[in-house]
């Protein structure tokens, strides 16, 4: 059986396991559409909440964007689980006891105001927005990969599937599902890594082979970190351990990503679904629990394929003969090299013509004179998008056919997880938040439901459209939509919480300082609705407006988010009795219903 | 007069859990900070000594180490406020 048929076979029964899950577990009324009638355990939200969490960005394009730069990536590591603490400690427990469906709603009630539950829906819309075109990026390359097609074509078939699976059921159809794609998911991130550890340092637990010695052969050992470092560095890279970025970029970008994990709403939804206050507190730690066994190996994927890619760029190590074209064609382990050349995503070329192929660092000063010397005319592997390295992992380290299969399924099923539960969230804020909630209060069910989906369709559509020519690889795009979720929506809904005095004034004006602030930021560096072309500043940090780059902006955002809100609610009166009773209730457990609706 | 009574009695354990649990909140971010922002990135040129597996206790810090204690954290302070929730008898 040919690769194509067995990814396709894979591809094909996790697909027919889900959609079976989700016409069994259909949702039937509008409260189950959105949460599941609140019957689900902490560990089964754990599950899904990590499924709906680990998305393209998590499963396909984190590890890559760690091989090619070492440690100044951490912050995604570090960004996208410690938010799970700020999550756990500052809203979770009491945003379930307040006990409403979506966050929108929370903000309306306590700021007393549905101009704040407006300006939330909007927060949410534009981030959760931004969060699907990274999605789409992500989608594009696995549906490119698997159908071995080009990017554009696979990113067009995969938002059609994308949307009919998103239509087929609400929440609960999604809660179940999502448990069968997370085990499917961790599985095929997991066993290709556990290979790869064992093949390079005889440990099969990946988290320990990062830190383990390389077996050489010889009596000599080195640590696979240190090899690493040697083996980059010798062809002018910047070295792997050190750190390059400037701290100050670094810790808000890690601090960006921390608060936008709490503030989107697709993530916060999960906790409405749990039984009791006591749950969401345990939820969150599950949650973290299955993200975790994933971060855990990211790291180890991303070092070890930087190290298998280059040792097979350079066969015979950095001082013999690079890998030949001919090689290339016809040994069957650089086979990977020709499948992703189909995706437009991988390309080489032998620009001085002596039929091989120098894969180095042409803009390292460093390297010039050896490439002089050697008659080199600049870096020959031209093209090499990071979104693809987890999906070529398996193939890059010569594993069997079945595992190239599974993480082909485990790639679409992260993308298509999220993108599920980001479309639900829109969808929600605009059926049930902006017509309902506004346009037209006594909305049959029905249409609420219809309203739901036709949100759904432009959301995808838009997302879809930017995907093509996307802002960045999938992981940076959807940092910014952290950023966004960082600087508008979690500085309200924990005033909300910690303090009695913020008042409807202060939260409206504090929620758009921060996301028109982080939003024209943004724009400013990526160009005005993403369109290429259209920005002012470079997007680097020397070329930045102030000296930050937009991905890390949204810590910015929140810090002014937080002081214009106290700034403006001092200014203006105190907030009504009946609110600071509402904020006095929501920080006890005791009383905890089942939730209503409006 | 004394349903009075059971209300401020009510109002001041309602405090006392409140200023409980702030306090817990405070101590667990502190260490959230420090392991993170503080041993991964900050603080890591002081830690270069430390050898771990072919690099310093930083990277470590970085990559693993944070994740682990986010982990160990968010159980802990779930376990502390359900005792809390009970001892102040807000509980469920």
């Amino acid at each position: 059986m040919d690769q194509f048929t067995l990814n396709l076979l894979f591809v094909g029964a996790s697909f027919a396991l889900y959609i079976g899950i989700a016409i069994w577990a259909r949702a039937g009324s509008t409260s189950e559409f959105y949460a599941a009638g609140r019957g689900v355990h902490p560990v089964t939200n754990g599950m899904a909440t990590a499924a709906d969490w680990m998305s393209a960005a998590s499963f396909i394009s984190m590890a890559g964007l760690i091989a090619f730069t070492g440690y100044d990536n951490s912050s995604f590591l570090m960004g996208w689980t410690g938010g799970y603490v700020l999550l756990a400690l500052l809203l979770a427990p009491y945003l379930r006891k307040f006990g409403k469906f979506t966050v929108s709603e929370f903000i309306g009630d306590r700021f007393y105001s549905p101009t704040a539950r407006m300006v939330a829906v909007i927060c949410l819309i534009v981030a959760s927005t931004t969060y699907v075109i990274g999605q789409m990026t992500g989608v594009g390359v696995a549906f490119g990969r698997f159908l071995e097609i080009s990017n554009t074509s696979g990113l067009l078939i995969g938002a059609c599937v994308v949307f009919a699976y998103a239509v087929f059921g609400g929440m609960k159809g999604v809660t179940y599902t999502q448990v069968a794609q997370y085990c499917v998911l961790i599985l095929a991130y997991t066993i290709p890594a556990v290979f790869i550890s064992l093949q390079l340092t005889g440990t099969p637990i990946p988290a320990l082979g990062l830190f383990s010695e390389v077996s050489t052969g010889g009596e000599s050992s080195v640590y696979l970190l240190q090899k690493l470092d040697q083996i980059v560095t010798d062809l002018g890279f910047a070295s792997y351990t050190e750190a390059h970025k400037d701290t100050l970029n670094m810790v808000l970008f890690t601090l960006s990503l921390m608060i936008g994990t709490a503030g989107l709403p697709h993530v916060i939804m999960r906790f409405f679904t749990v039984p009791k206050v006591s749950d969401a507190r345990w939820s969150a730690g599950w949650t973290l629990v299955f993200i975790a066994l994933l971060y855990l190996t990211a790291p180890a994927v991303g070092a070890m394929a930087r190290l298998n890619i280059t040792e097979l760029m350079w066969p015979n190590g950095t001082d013999a003969a690079a890998v030949s074209v001919e090689t290339i064609n016809s040994d069957e382990r650089y086979d990977w090299m020709l499948t992703w050349q189909k995706t437009g995503l991988l390309d080489w070329e032998d620009k001085n013509g002596d039929g091989m192929i120098q894969y180095y660092n042409d803009g390292s000063d460093a390297m010039a004179e050896k490439a002089a010397a050697n008659g080199w005319a600049g870096n020959e592997l031209t093209k090499f998008n990071r979104d693809i390295l987890v999906l070529a992992n398996p193939e890059i380290a010569n594993l069997p056919g079945w595992v190239i299969g599974l993480v082909a399924a485990g790639g679409l099923a992260a993308a298509l997880s999220t993108a599920a539960g980001l479309l639900l969230a829109i969808s929600s804020a605009v059926s049930h938040d902006l017509v309902k909630g506004a346009i037209n209060p006594n909305i049959s069910e029905k249409n609420e439901l219809l309203s739901a989906r036709i949100a759904m369709a432009v959301a995808i559509a838009v997302a879809t459209y930017l995907g093509l020519n996307p802002p960045g690889f999938a992981a940076q795009t959807v940092a910014l939509a952290f950023g966004l979720a960082a600087a508008s929506i979690f500085p309200a809904l924990m005033m909300g919480i910690f303090s009695k005095r913020v008042n409807n004034k202060g939260a409206v004006a504090g929620m758009l300082a921060g996301l028109i602030f982080t939003l024209v930021y943004i724009f400013l560096h990526k160009g005005w609705f993403f369109v290429a072309g259209t920005n002012s500043f470079p997007d680097t940090v020397s070329g930045s407006l102030f000296g930050i780059q937009s991905t890390a902006i949204g810590s910015i955002g929140a810090l002014l988010n937080f002081a214009v809100a106290y700034g403006v609610s001092l200014m203006t009166e105190d907030t009504p009795q009946e609110i600071k009773d509402l904020v006095e209730s929501v920080r006890i457990p005791a009383g905890a219903g089942d939730a209503v609706d409006h | 007069m004394a349903d009075q009574t059971t209300n401020t009695k009510a109002a001041e354990d309602g405090a006392g859990y409140w200023k409980a649990n702030i306090r817990m909140i405070q101590i667990s971010l502190v260490i959230w900070a420090v392991v993170s922002f503080g041993f991964g990135i900050l603080l890591r040129p002081m830690l270069s000594g430390i050898e771990v597996g072919g690099t310093d206790l930083g990277f470590w810090f970085a990559q693993q180490g944070s994740i682990l204690v986010f982990l160990a954290l968010i159980f802990f302070y779930a376990w502390r406020m359900n005792k809390l929730d009970k001892e102040y008898g807000v509980e469920e």
